[in-house]
């Protein structure tokens, strides 16, 4: 059963807390979490998915060089064909235009969104979890009321305030997204707070600041990391919810859950004016989900799955 | 377990002050004068001032949230912007519809997604639990409103065996629930396997197993019992949810509930019915998440011990 | 040879199959346990112990566990028999108890329901008798107010009691057998005494054997009749108690006891430190090659490098797995 090799006396590796803050663990963790989130087949295909996805943002110019918006009425509602490969929408457009051109938008949109629900969401639930006392308090309430509606409600109620368009649509949805980033942050800090190593650099006088950012910043990134690639997801699909209402991005901008609303009224003659944005909404979430579940399971090491 | 529950209505207090202070907020937040904004294009003079009395504009504006507050407590909501009838009524009159939609899907869900949780948790890593988790993972993702399109597209255009849309017979609730149901199963079927593995992998499943109980009763008595707990509050949630989220199925098949009601508001500006919808909204929200702590409560030995 | 003895393991191999390799947790463990004995099972942490005894009962899942070897109990290969038969000596012949009593009760079912339920099972009374019976055993194991007490949820008792509620429903069907992984581990020190003293009486009324595992010696000291000492996996000594605490024989066993503190000794042995065992025990992916013990062993010769060590007969229920005695 020996290997061969001799073993010496030699002190356990990793997980050593020195007073710098950092376990000395996590480098190696993070390396074995990728070896593990690559191993995971489906959060593969979602990286794909969302590689795919990014690609055809950038790159949409080259893809489909023109302006997707131009409608051309002599060709409205054609089945799709060698010029059209996903035929063309109630005003002429290529759906394939559109849909490549809309990868852009709702690259935009959940960027966005998710920079607002990060900005504001944690440093609030860091200065929640660490500080306590009234403000975590009173924050706590404002994100009980938040979190009382259901988030794409709670997204639509904000459009009803500020009104419809596309950096509306971002604000809605991200402010919606806030309390959410909250409580996962403070979650995180209350449990980190906890544990010895952070009582002790405090005991020792440590400052604040240093703290945070030293042992419980590290700590917080894996959660935040799984909650703001499901949270892209999210975004896209609200976004999207809101196009298909009409309240969201407005035309002529190719959204694609716009599309979806507009091509609901052809669904007994032209189905694929709907269909395809559809799908491209569905592939683009899919694949948020499917590497957000894989960085979960990956990252986590209570995870027992 | 009297005690919790008096706590639990008395923290309820702050969300719903807080929610009044929302609205309150809201309206006052909006450009231009709220009265005009209340009473809508198709107003007369004498109704924007009877709006301007009621709202007490003239007056400090502690007493105008005072009067604010006593119209709510007694559920005065005003009238529709857009039809000039009651807020009340209308919300009355639309509510068990959406009612309707909820429960079906989430009892559709639930039949389910928790038996496929458990099979998935019960059988780790075979083709079932694949299967599951698979088909779990394409629902969460699947854009209710694309969905809905799809089935309308299948059933109503293509086979012609179920109506695309309205509301009337049983054959008008099956797209409806299903395309709503989607989302859901999704995520109790998930939620329900790894509660399932998560209380599968503690010490006392062992100790049962030791015993030498039969793996069926050590699975159901044990091991789902405890697993059963966090999944209420799922369903519970998910229930409230779809009480508010129908919004998307019911625009997609044109059923009239709650959902549409809040949407065709906010397009057409109806400030007092928004206002009405969002309350409603929330008091229900709060009233299922209430109704599912304290049977969580009653449910966890640990808790009404507190 | 199996005549007298009550369980007999032979050559157990347990392994692991996971992603980064196959571990051998068990390999090649062979002891018996006679009737009416209290075998003590030592090592330190990682050793094999609880994995040894888990396998007793099949308690480990099965991938990614595989299991070899036979472990024969009233004449028949545990190892071998169809599930009903397992469960039926689960619980009723053969019992165990568990090192966590917080988190080996479920949270949900009362104490007197979860000792009711093996009652049922293995001795097939009503529920109300099977209720009466666990009251009983409550009494047993020496909890006041026994009936009230059975009414309880387990989150409602102290460590103490919680496991004294383990003990009785291990002990509830009258075993044969009762297997105790670290039963006072998670316990008060003034607890532990009052548990082993509970389990000793009980032991001698049910007439029951037990192995128990542990990394206390002192337990040890005081209830054991024979010891097994385990290192990485296999069986490196096994001694009747006495001998074992004044006569070790092997360099690690010899270790183990040099590292307890004793009252008195740096007065009367001369002895000014603590001797503890340089180094850690080795990974399950890599273990030494020849003797296992090797590379932390003050006493080691050159074959110890290169080959492993012969299992030597010493005497009766004497042996030990080293080079030194070849």
């Amino acid at each position: 059963m020996g290997s061969g090799k001799e073993k010496t006396a030699k002190l356990p590796e990793g997980g050593r807390s020195s007073s710098e803050g950092i376990p000395s663990g996590t480098q190696s963790q993070f390396r074995k979490g990728l070896a593990k989130l690559l191993r995971n087949k489906m959060a593969v295909f979602g990286g794909i998915l969302i590689l795919g996805y990014m690609v055809t943002a950038i790159f949409a110019p080259i893809l489909y060089p023109g302006n997707p918006s131009t409608p051309n009425l002599m060709r409205s509602l054609e089945r799709p064909s060698w010029e059209h490969p996903l035929g063309t929408d109630e005003l002429g457009r290529s759906i394939l235009g559109r849909i490549i051109y809309g990868s852009r938008v709702s690259l935009m949109i959940s960027l966005g969104v998710v920079s607002v629900g990060l900005l504001i969401g944690v440093p609030l639930g860091l200065i929640s979890g660490y500080y306590g006392g009234k403000v975590d308090f009173i924050l706590q309430r404002i994100t009980d009321m938040l979190l009382a509606f259901p988030g794409f409600l709670l997204a639509l109620a904000l459009v009803a305030i500020l009104g419809v368009g596309i950096n509306n649509t971002v604000i809605s949805i991200g402010i919606s997204m806030v309390p959410i980033y909250i409580r996962l942050v403070r979650g995180c800090v209350l449990s980190v707070r906890e544990q010895v190593y952070v009582e002790a650099a405090i005991a020792v006088g440590t400052p604040d600041l240093r703290i945070i950012r030293r042992h419980i910043l590290p700590n917080v990134m894996v959660p935040i990391i799984v909650q703001t690639s499901l949270g892209m997801g999210t975004a896209i699909l609200f976004a999207a919810g809101l196009g298909f209402l009409g309240i969201g991005v407005q035309p002529p901008t190719p959204e694609w859950g716009a599309m979806l609303g507009s091509g609901r009224g052809y669904i007994f003659n032209s189905p694929h004016v709907a269909t395809f944005p559809g799908l491209a909404i569905f592939l683009a979430v899919l694949g948020f989900n499917l590497l957000g579940d894989g960085l979960r399971d990956a990252l986590d090491p209570r995870s027992k799955i | 377990m009297l005690q919790y529950t008096i706590r639990r209505l008395i923290s309820t207090i702050p969300v719903l002050i807080g929610i009044s202070l929302l609205l309150f907020v809201m309206l006052r937040a909006l450009p231009g004068d709220p009265a005009l904004v209340l009473a809508g294009q198709m107003a007369s003079p004498e109704d924007i001032e009877l709006i301007r009395v009621q709202l007490g504009l003239n007056q400090p504006i502690h007493i105008q949230y005072a009067k604010f507050i006593s119209r709510l407590a007694v559920l005065d909501l005003g009238r529709s912007a857009r039809t000039q009838n009651p807020v009340l009524e209308e919300i009355w009159a639309r509510l068990p519809n959406t009612f309707l939609l909820a429960t079906t899907a989430i009892t559709l869900a639930c039949l389910i997604g928790i038996p496929a949780g458990i099979i998935a948790a019960v059988r780790p890593y075979t083709k079932i639990d694949y299967l599951v988790t698979s088909f779990s993972l394409f629902g969460i993702s699947m854009p209710v409103f694309w969905l809905g399109l799809m089935l309308v597209v299948v059933f109503s255009v293509t086979l012609q065996i179920l109506p695309a849309g309205g509301i009337g017979t049983w054959k008008h609730v099956v797209l409806p629930t299903v395309t709503l149901a989607s989302f859901v199963v999704a995520f109790i079927a998930r939620m329900t396997r790894s509660s399932m593995l998560e209380v599968l992998s503690q010490d006392y499943i062992t100790t049962a197993r030791s015993k030498g109980l039969m793996e069926k009763v050590v699975i159901i008595k044990h091991a789902l019992r405890n697993a059963l707990i966090p999944i209420i509050t799922v369903v519970g949630l998910q229930f409230g949810s779809l009480l508010g989220g129908a919004v998307l199925t019911e625009t997609v098949f044109a059923w009239p509930g709650m959902g549409r009601l809040i949407v065709d508001s906010i397009l057409a500006r109806d400030y007092p019915m928004i206002q009405g919808a969002i309350l409603i909204f929330g008091l229900l929200y709060i009233l299922v998440n209430l109704i599912v702590d304290l049977i969580y409560a009653w449910v966890d030995p640990r808790i009404h011990y507190d | 040879m199996s005549g007298d003895h009550l369980l007999s393991i032979r050559n157990l191999k347990v392994r692991f199959r996971v992603y980064e390799g196959v571990a051998a947790a068990v390999d090649g463990v062979d002891f018996f346990v006679e009737k009416g004995e209290t075998l003590g099972l030592v090592g330190e942490s990682g050793c094999g112990k609880s994995v040894t005894a888990m396998s007793i009962l099949r308690l480990l899942p099965s991938p990614p566990a595989e299991l070899e070897g036979e472990i024969e109990f009233q004449g028949k290969n545990l190892l071998e028999l169809p599930q009903d038969e397992l469960r039926k000596i689960r619980g009723g012949a053969i019992s165990m108890i568990f090192q966590e009593p917080m988190t080996s009760l479920n949270p949900l079912l009362t104490i007197g329901e979860q000792i009711a339920e093996a009652i049922v099972l293995h001795q097939g009374l009503s529920r109300q008798e099977a209720w009466d019976r666990a009251v009983e055993m409550l009494a047993r194991v020496q909890i006041p107010s026994p009936e009230a007490r059975a009414k309880d949820y387990p989150h409602k008792l102290s460590g103490g009691m919680r496991q004294r509620a383990m003990i009785a429903m291990a002990l509830s069907c009258n075993p044969n057998l009762l297997l105790a992984d670290e039963p006072t581990t998670a316990l008060d020190v003034t607890i532990q005494a009052q548990i082993m003293d509970l389990m000793e009486r009980l032991r001698e009324e049910i007439g029951a054997s037990i192995i128990l595992i542990t990394h206390n010696l002192g337990l040890i000291a005081e209830m054991a009749r024979t010891v097994v000492v385990m290192y990485a996996g296999k069986v490196v000594e096994e001694a009747p108690a006495r001998e074992l605490f004044s006569e070790p024989l092997h360099p690690y066993t010899q270790g183990l006891l040099g590292s307890v503190p004793v009252i008195g000794r740096k007065f009367k042995m001369e002895k000014k430190r603590l001797q503890e065992i340089p180094g850690i025990v080795p990974s399950i992916f890599e273990m030494p090659r020849g003797c296992r013990f090797h590379p932390r062993c003050h006493r080691m010769m050159d074959i110890c490098r290169l080959e492993e060590p012969p299992m030597v007969e010493m005497g009766q229920r004497r042996r030990v797995l080293c080079w030194l005695w070849a």
